[in-house]
């Protein structure tokens, strides 16, 4: 084996590697063999680090220096000045926002103080395509401590003990999913991976399939132990080419260790794990529109019950869990369920991964306990609202959360606690608005994304959506009266407690949540004909000149 | 068992009882729309929801399975209102034309705005406008009506496995037809009109052709005949608000002689003729090594099945044309030689329970006498149109005979109406022509009812006669998926295309269903027991035909005439229209 002096960490995952291409490594690998140093120091293509605003990242070890912004012309710099002379390159080291001075090493970044990183642990730090770096930091440790000294029933009571809630957006416990699917007496059983991430500002299962796809691997080969399947299913948007490379790439690699296939490690085991595409359909995240579409029909929700645990995938008991939630599952088997119920909150143990994005200064992927505020998020790891602007309104859970407003920043951040304050925890989308949206915009287009992807087949939603998005359509166009502010308060109603599918139920939400807090600004719209942000065409804003002018 | 309250009242019910079953047994009707007795639960218009104590939503009546303790609200204030704007929303993109609709007084979506009580659409009127589908002959299809609930899905995919109707697009475009919107004709669609069965508004109906049939009533230089189809006298009477399966034989003769027929004859009669055909050509492929089994050849809606889905088998057919096209054959030159009338003036009109002999006599090969063997085909419902526009009072008519002589007829023939009647008139003759002795019981019950598939061993004189009867395309396709794997030695298999045979047929009245098929089944066979004459062979008119015109059952006239050839069509990619590969 070969030991380095250094390593020079280069972020792969799609947001950075959209901003600097491949170019980063190669101007390395160059400027490295330049000074002679290859032997030295190595560079490693990681999953994602998480401050994707300010990437493309790159990190340099040992000293964890914290490069950000890095083009190809910079490499040479870092080459002759950190890796040659010992001298960390000061105009590129990460600026914390509120400060001018530099953080040199990224733990010291306010980015990554709040945060704990269980699912995160090996993103952007070991390089996904390499198994036996992730064997190297206690990959597949689990697995194999499952299948050698646990009995299924074991696992599944670990699991249920931890009290790990689905990370896909309803926080259905998970342990009792693979207690039902381990009940079930009917063969075969299925584990499937819900990969079909769409809520939009939602990309932190890319993220994590990108950093660390054998978490998920080990996850769904112990799952399958646990409730007695030994096929696995990763149904992925096709759009994630990026993951789906490394996926298909761990996939091999497990199979050829024998960590995938028959007879795991000698236990008689056999799980195997094949990648389904999806094709965009929002809907097919929903877990039996999942079904029908990776069993090559319509993407559309079924009838429930019965539920996937009893009839699932091909009309088979399944178990079908999010990225996320798969992803803490190795944790869990390793370090048990008290440890895990250490982290979070009573109700809601355990980490949440979120994509922080919109009006923000850091945004990118984080990963906090279970509990955090909102306000916690967005001043201390966000670094707030950029350009002076005010915080008007946070999006949690995607289109079909709720609208957080300032008043709701300091509600803990968990399954009970904000569906109590109306909204929803989601799958982890945090999209930070400020003061310079229009509240009727922002409701309008939620509306034209579910008019987009109602799949159509229950009355209610494929109807009710778009009669939604004409009324807001309305608004924005001064043409909304009063009646139809009745009229979409009916439709919020109606959708909320009437349609097949959470799609549905969930679609009113962005409605109901906006009308709450800003109906002023709705009114506005319908009485002054004006937008009081100057957003919407065609209306004036309603404010003086000088103020609008801003 | 589990015990639930539902709007206060107590309610013991089995376990995987829905909310709906439950709630009717405490008397209460929640409205449906999706629902249908005969189909799979489908939830899709939720219509019927109800509050359950402790779910976040309303939940569904028909889909819901009740738990014990459950507690069910199905008229909260709350549910009410959810309803009516759930058919609010359906009624705002539903064309408004209901007094001109074909299914107007008959239509599902206008009976439940009613029990709703809905008085004003509350949101903006936006008719989704698809174009029609003009394309069949036999069917007609207006997408615009279309409420996406499902059931003709159901029906063309579970029950008729024919699988041409599928929701399109997504969302607020969602509608039901053909991939990729095509026309029935541009797809391996059987026209069985199974659909029109399930569709709860008016978005399949049949090709209407009343007023081709008025025009040429009207027109005295036309001698307009009409032939009845066996289920027609077992069903016309729910036109005109009789009970399901009433006999009404000789009501609808007199009414078609009062609306300006000239003659009205059965074809009744051809079935009898049908029975010495077609069962002579059994007993000839069985003597000679023929290609076995021999499939009925009646049913318009199974040949076009067969040809587009098995048209490797169509050797295996009976050449036989359907009775339907019998009689229009000898409509136009045994009948207009005997009653000396130009056949080029004759115009036949069929009263058919069916929509895919409105395609069969289209056919470019139905012209054996030189002339379109039939003219028009009209529905059963088409019938009652014409009879209620006329005034005419049904019940107050007379029962009157059939005219002479393609008007006699045997039982036998009555139970072509019937799944499994085709090959129960079939054994009886066969039986007392192979013999020669008379049958000691004329009722084949293992061919009766509504199972699926029924399979019998008949002993004619030795011969292990092995039979079996299908009915719906569904059950055909077991049919045939059997034989080609070679596991059934039948020699000879009927097949309807329809659930329940004719008496279930696309143009029979609305509704028709499970129940209102038995009652019409049980019509059937109590016609077949009224009849004097209950054998095909024993018809003289039958006797008549051959020794005046015909000679014998697979005489040289009986195959111009009486027989004819099939199409293979393909399944995918090509109009499978008349003729046309």
């Amino acid at each position: 084996m070969q030991f380095h002096r250094a390593h020079v960490l280069v972020c792969h995952g799609t947001n950075c590697s959209l901003k600097a291409p491949q170019s980063i490594v190669d101007a390395f690998r160059g400027a490295l063999k330049e000074h002679g140093l290859e032997q030295e120091v190595r560079v490693v293509e990681t999953g994602c680090f998480g401050l994707c605003e300010q990437g493309p990242t790159v990190v340099v070890y040992p000293e964890g220096a914290l490069y950000c912004r890095v083009t190809p012309g910079d490499v040479a710099d870092i080459v002759a000045q950190h890796l040659l002379k010992g001298r960390m390159v000061e105009r590129l080291l990460y600026r914390e926002p509120a400060l001018v001075k530099t953080v040199q090493t990224f733990p010291e970044a306010q980015y990554f103080q709040k945060q704990v990183r269980v699912v995160l642990r090996n993103c952007g730090l070991i390089d996904p395509e390499s198994i036996e770096e992730y064997i190297a930091r206690g990959g597949y440790l689990s697995l194999g401590k499952a299948l050698t000294t646990m009995q299924p029933a074991e696992v599944v009571k670990v699991v249920s003990d931890s009290g790990l809630r689905g990370r896909g957006g309803a926080g259905f416990p998970t342990g009792l999913k693979w207690r039902f699917a381990a009940r079930a007496e009917r063969q075969p059983k299925y584990v499937v991976c819900n990969a079909d991430e769409g809520e939009p500002g939602t990309f932190k299962d890319r993220l994590i399939l990108e950093g660390d796809p054998h978490a998920v691997l080990e996850a769904m080969a112990i799952c399958g132990y646990a409730v007695g399947a030994s096929r696995g299913f990763i149904y992925i948007r096709g759009e994630y080419k990026l993951s789906i490379a490394m996926l298909e790439t761990a996939i091999k690699r497990a199979r050829e260790i024998g960590l995938l296939g028959a007879n795991i490690l000698g236990t008689g085991f056999d799980f195997d794990v094949e990648i389904r595409l999806g094709s965009g359909a929002y809907v097919c995240g929903e877990e039996t529109a999942l079904f029908e579409s990776l069993e090559g029909g319509r993407g559309e929700p079924r009838i429930k019950p019965p539920y996937p645990t009893d009839r699932g995938l091909w009309g088979q008991p399944t178990v079908i869990n999010n990225v996320e939630t798969l992803a803490n599952i190795p944790h869990i088997i390793e370090k048990g369920a008290e440890w895990f119920r250490g982290l979070g909150t009573p109700s809601t143990p355990g980490t949440k991964v979120f994509t922080l994005c919109g009006d923000i200064v850091n945004g990118g992927l984080i990963e906090v306990p279970m509990g955090i505020t909102l306000r916690e998020v967005i001043y201390d790891i966000g670094g707030g609202i950029p350009g002076g602007r005010q915080f008007k309104l946070a999006q949690t859970g995607g289109t079909s959360g709720g609208c957080v407003t300032e008043e709701l920043l300091d509600v803990p951040m968990d399954y009970d606690s904000m569906a109590k304050a109306g909204t929803a925890l989601g799958s982890g989308a945090l999209l930070i608005m400020d003061d310079s949206h229009c509240i009727v915009d922002i409701a309008k287009s939620f509306a034209r994304f579910f008019v987009h992807e109602s799949c159509g087949k229950c009355v209610p939603c494929r109807e009710g959506t778009k009669r939604i998005y004409d009324i807001v359509d309305g608004f924005s166009r001064g043409r909304g009266t009063a009646r139809d502010l009745e009229l979409l308060e009916l439709l919020a109603r109606t959708l909320y407690m009437t349609p097949l599918c959470p799609l549905g139920q969930t679609a009113p939400l962005p409605i109901m949540t906006t009308l709450k807090y800003f109906r002023d600004e709705y009114e506005a719209h319908m009485q002054g004909q004006a937008c009081p942000a100057g957003v919407c065409p065609g209306l004036g804003s309603g404010l003086t000149k000088e103020v609008g002018a801003w | 068992m589990v015990t639930l309250t539902i709007d206060g009242q107590k309610v013991t019910v089995q376990p995987g009882t829905t909310i709906l079953e439950a709630a009717k047994k405490v008397g209460l009707s929640i409205p449906v729309l999706c629902h249908h007795p005969d189909q799979e639960v489908k939830a899709v218009c939720r219509v019927c929801v109800v509050e359950v104590k402790g779910s976040r939503t309303f939940q569904a009546a028909c889909s819901f399975p009740v738990a014990e303790g459950m507690e069910v609200r199905t008229n909260t204030p709350a549910v009410r209102e959810a309803r009516k704007a759930v058919v609010e929303l359906m009624l705002a993109t539903h064309p408004d034309d209901c007094l001109q609709c074909e299914r107007n007084l008959r239509c599902e979506l206008q009976a439940l705005a009613e029990q709703l009580g809905i008085r004003e659409v509350r949101f903006e009127r936006r008719v989704k406008e698809i174009p029609e589908d003009h394309s069949s002959p036999s069917l007609f299809r207006d997408p615009s009506k279309c409420i996406a609930c499902r059931r003709c899905v159901y029906t063309c995919n579970q029950v008729q496995g024919v699988g041409i109707l599928h929701p399109v697009n997504r969302g607020w475009e969602t509608y039901v037809a053909p991939a990729w919107g095509r026309g029935l004709m541009e797809v391996a669609c059987a026209l069985c009109g199974q659909c029109i069965h399930a569709c709860p508004v008016g978005a399949i109906s049949e090709r209407d052709q009343v007023e081709e049939v008025w025009a040429v009533l009207a027109d005295p230089k036309k001698h307009v005949v009409v032939q009845t189809a066996p289920a027609t006298r077992v069903a016309l009477g729910e036109e005109v608000g009789l009970p399901s399966g009433a006999i009404v034989t000789g009501k609808m003769v007199a009414a078609l002689r009062r609306l300006g027929f000239d003659r009205v004859f059965d074809t009744d009669f051809t079935a009898d003729l049908t029975i010495m055909e077609e069962g002579h050509e059994l007993l000839h492929r069985l003597k000679t090594g023929g290609v076995l089994p021999m499939f009925t050849s009646c049913s318009p809606g199974w040949i076009k099945y067969i040809e587009h889905f098995y048209p490797e088998y169509l050797p295996n057919l009976s050449t036989c044309k359907s009775p339907q096209q019998m009689f229009g054959a000898l409509a136009k030159t045994y009948y207009a030689e005997k009653a000396g009338i130009d056949p080029a003036d004759i115009y036949v009109v069929s009263i058919m329970p069916c929509t895919a002999k409105k395609f069969e006599a289209m056919r470019p090969e139905m012209n054996s006498s030189g002339h379109r063997d039939v003219d028009v085909v009209l529905t059963t419902r088409e019938l009652g149109r014409m009879i209620r526009e006329a005034g005419i009072q049904f019940e107050n008519l007379p029962n009157e005979d059939y005219d002479d002589p393609l008007g006699i007829s045997t039982g036998a023939a009555v139970i072509f109406g019937a799944t499994g009647g085709v090959m129960e008139a079939a054994l009886r003759t066969a039986y007392e022509v192979v013999t020669g002795r008379e049958l000691p019981g004329l009722d084949f019950e293992p061919v009766r009812g509504l199972q699926g598939i029924k399979e019998a061993e008949v002993d004619v004189d030795g011969i292990r006669l092995k039979v079996a009867v299908g009915h719906g395309l569904g059950n055909a396709h077991q049919i045939m998926e059997r034989v080609k794997k070679g596991d059934a030695s039948w020699h000879f298999v009927e097949i309807m295309c329809c659930p329940g045979g004719c008496i279930g047929g696309g143009g029979q009245p609305i509704p028709t269903n499970t129940a209102v098929r038995l009652e019409r089944i049980k019509g059937i066979y109590q016609a077949d027991k009224d009849l004097p004459m209950r054998k095909s062979h024993d018809n003289p008119a039958v006797h008549q035909i051959y020794r005046e015109f015909l000679n014998e059952p697979l005489g040289h006239r009986s195959h111009e005439l009486l027989h004819t050839h099939y199409t293979p069509r393909r399944r995918y990619g090509v109009p499978g229209g008349a003729g046309e590969n």
